[in-house]
């Protein structure tokens, strides 16, 4: 198909103005940011700042414990990774290289959890929760991820499903067992995929903010999410520090997902089709 | 003979978690939702009274509910219609396209707490840019956040800017359409929009399936954005279902009533995917069908 220039121009005109509509929020958040209290109340607006106030996001850091906050939102970041990568990655495994009674059933099964809304779940498992003793601890969010996801065993799976059948049977006859096929043979060719899983769960976990707020209470024990929550209810009437650390907040996913877009892009369509 | 259970080995995580964080809260919740039950004091068993007072003696039950609705009637559609044409301008043979695939998905990555704080400033009746911006084509912008007429639409524009990860999903879809049934097609003489109607919806109507239903589903359960960018107001105007179930169970302390108003929730989100199932075989193509010469 030819297309003329004057049809490229129209559809590049296009793209900027929608370009617009995503970016401009982006932009005023920064922008406030730098600003004094006055400045962005003032009429008509003024688009940049008189001064560029780096200040502001120190003393918006530091109006809270968010140094606490960063660390505790790091660590529930990391070990559900963690979890979740060594879970899914098993289940997924036993899912797509074995041949097992029920498996059909249990794959259904597995899929259906999708569709079950949160607050059917989120109720009992609080009060599960409670009995357990983690209300008010990082072990509310941690330790589920340990057992797996649905979705990622799901992409994982759809990955391995891939891999064709004789890798396995020519290191069973040199002697290692199933364990040893998976460590050794599957894990080094789920890489990719496993990377997709784990910048997924990053992306999922930074930005939770319904499962801090209902499984934790003390401050010491709140997320970036949870604390900026807080911190709005608080400081109402003081937009800058509210958009300080709402910049310093989204800034690690954006650039994630940048580094890593190819990854997303190509591996979710993969698991799609 | 270990081996055969070396597959149940390894899927067993996946089974515990099942049990213990899936299936045994599903059931504990069923149950519950026959009782009276308070965080504090013994549960009393009360039969289907919870769902007798839900549907006879609150009147915020069916008014949560149709506002729902309601949202996901505009929210589901526009949001699809709007990740359609970014696909679309997306997958144009133009020299750098590809930035604005990145610009147009970035707001998706971005906190649910985050996109409210913005959207709240971007809105707000005071000092909001939007309002500023309309002004200078001498319009007067709502109140948004404080307009119970308006106060959905902040709702539905905040949620919109997320619209990136369903315009990557239709996005792969187009890519994987053969360009073979275009170059057929303008053979034929089929203009760019005939091809459209004609090709790319038939092609990628299995993805349109999914995206209904996972955007019917996560609209129908919204609550970080009612929560943080309206708490519902004004005026109840959206106080949508997920926070009803929310502020029973956590502010009310009423377990036992708020596991009811979930089952109810979940049958509802149950029967639409059933029903929007049952009508794709009447709409949705699937490729392994066409190969036989059959049009579903």
């Amino acid at each position: 198909m030819k297309t003329s220039k004057a049809y490229k121009i129209v559809i590049v005109a296009v793209l900027v103005l929608i370009a617009v509509y995503f970016m401009f929020p982006l932009f005023w958040m920064v922008m406030t940011a730098f600003k004094t209290e006055a400045e962005a109340q003032s009429y008509p607006p003024a688009f940049f700042p008189q001064v560029w106030r780096f200040f502001n996001f120190l003393d918006a850091w530091t109006a809270q414990d968010f140094n606490q906050y960063l660390w505790n939102t790091i660590l529930v970041t990391v070990l559900t990774t963690l979890g979740q990568l060594i879970s899914c990655s098993l289940v997924a495994y036993g899912f797509a290289r074995f041949e097992f009674k029920g498996k059909t059933a249990l794959f259904m099964i597995l899929l259906s959890t999708m569709m079950i809304p949160w607050d059917v779940t989120m109720i009992p498992l609080y009060m599960e929760f409670k009995l357990l003793g983690w209300i008010n601890s990082l072990k509310a969010l941690i330790i589920p991820a340990f057992f797996g996801s649905a979705y990622y065993i799901f992409l994982l799976r759809q990955f391995l499903m891939g891999i064709p059948k004789d890798l396995e049977e020519a290191a069973r006859i040199d002697g290692a067992n199933q364990f040893q096929i998976y460590y050794k043979i599957f894990v080094p060719i789920m890489k990719p995929a496993l990377f997709l899983v784990a910048i997924l769960n990053v992306l999922t976990v930074w930005n939770d903010y319904l499962g801090p707020l209902i499984f934790l209470q003390d401050r010491s024990k709140f997320t970036l999410a949870l604390g900026l929550a807080a911190f709005k209810g608080v400081h109402s009437t003081q937009i800058i520090p509210i958009m300080c650390i709402t910049t310093l907040m989204i800034i690690p996913p954006i650039i994630l997902f940048i580094i890593a877009q190819k990854y997303i892009i190509e591996g979710t369509s993969g698991a799609i089709k | 003979m270990n081996r055969k259970y070396t597959p149940y080995l390894f899927i067993s995580p996946w089974v515990i978690g099942f049990l213990a964080f899936t299936m045994g809260p599903l059931l504990l919740s069923l149950g519950m939702s026959f009782f009276d039950w308070s965080i504090t004091g013994t549960p009393e068993f009360i039969g289907a009274g919870n769902y007798i007072k839900m549907f006879t003696k609150d009147p915020q039950f069916y008014k949560s509910l149709a506002i729902t609705i309601r949202f996901a009637l505009i929210f589901v559609p526009l949001n699809m219609v709007v990740a359609l044409i970014l696909a679309m301008l997306i997958t144009q043979p133009i020299k750098g396209v590809k930035i604005f695939r990145t610009i147009f998905y970035v707001p998706a990555v971005v906190s649910g707490v985050a996109i409210s704080i913005i959207w709240g400033w971007l809105l707000d009746s005071n000092y909001g840019i939007i309002n500023y911006l309309l002004s200078l084509l001498g319009i007067q912008g709502p109140k948004w956040l404080v307009d119970p007429k308006w106060a959905i639409f902040a709702i539905i524009f905040a949620s919109a800017w997320g619209v990136g990860t369903m315009m990557l999903i239709f996005y792969t879809a187009i890519k994987s359409i053969p360009p073979s049934l275009y170059e057929a097609a303008a053979l034929d003489g089929a203009g760019p929009i005939r091809q459209f109607f004609f090709i790319t919806i038939p092609m990628i109507t299995p993805t349109i399936l999914f995206n209904l239903i996972t955007s019917l589903i996560g609209a129908l359960q919204q609550l970080t954005l009612v929560l943080l960018l309206t708490n519902g107001g004004p005026l109840r105007s959206t106080y949508f279902y997920g926070m009803y179930v929310y502020n029973n169970a956590f502010k009310h302390h009423k377990l036992g009533y708020a596991s009811a108003n979930a089952w109810i929730m979940f049958v509802v989100i149950l029967l639409l995917t059933a029903l929007v199932f049952r009508s794709s075989s009447a709409w949705v193509f699937y490729e392994a069908e066409k190969k036989g010469g059959k049009k579903a």
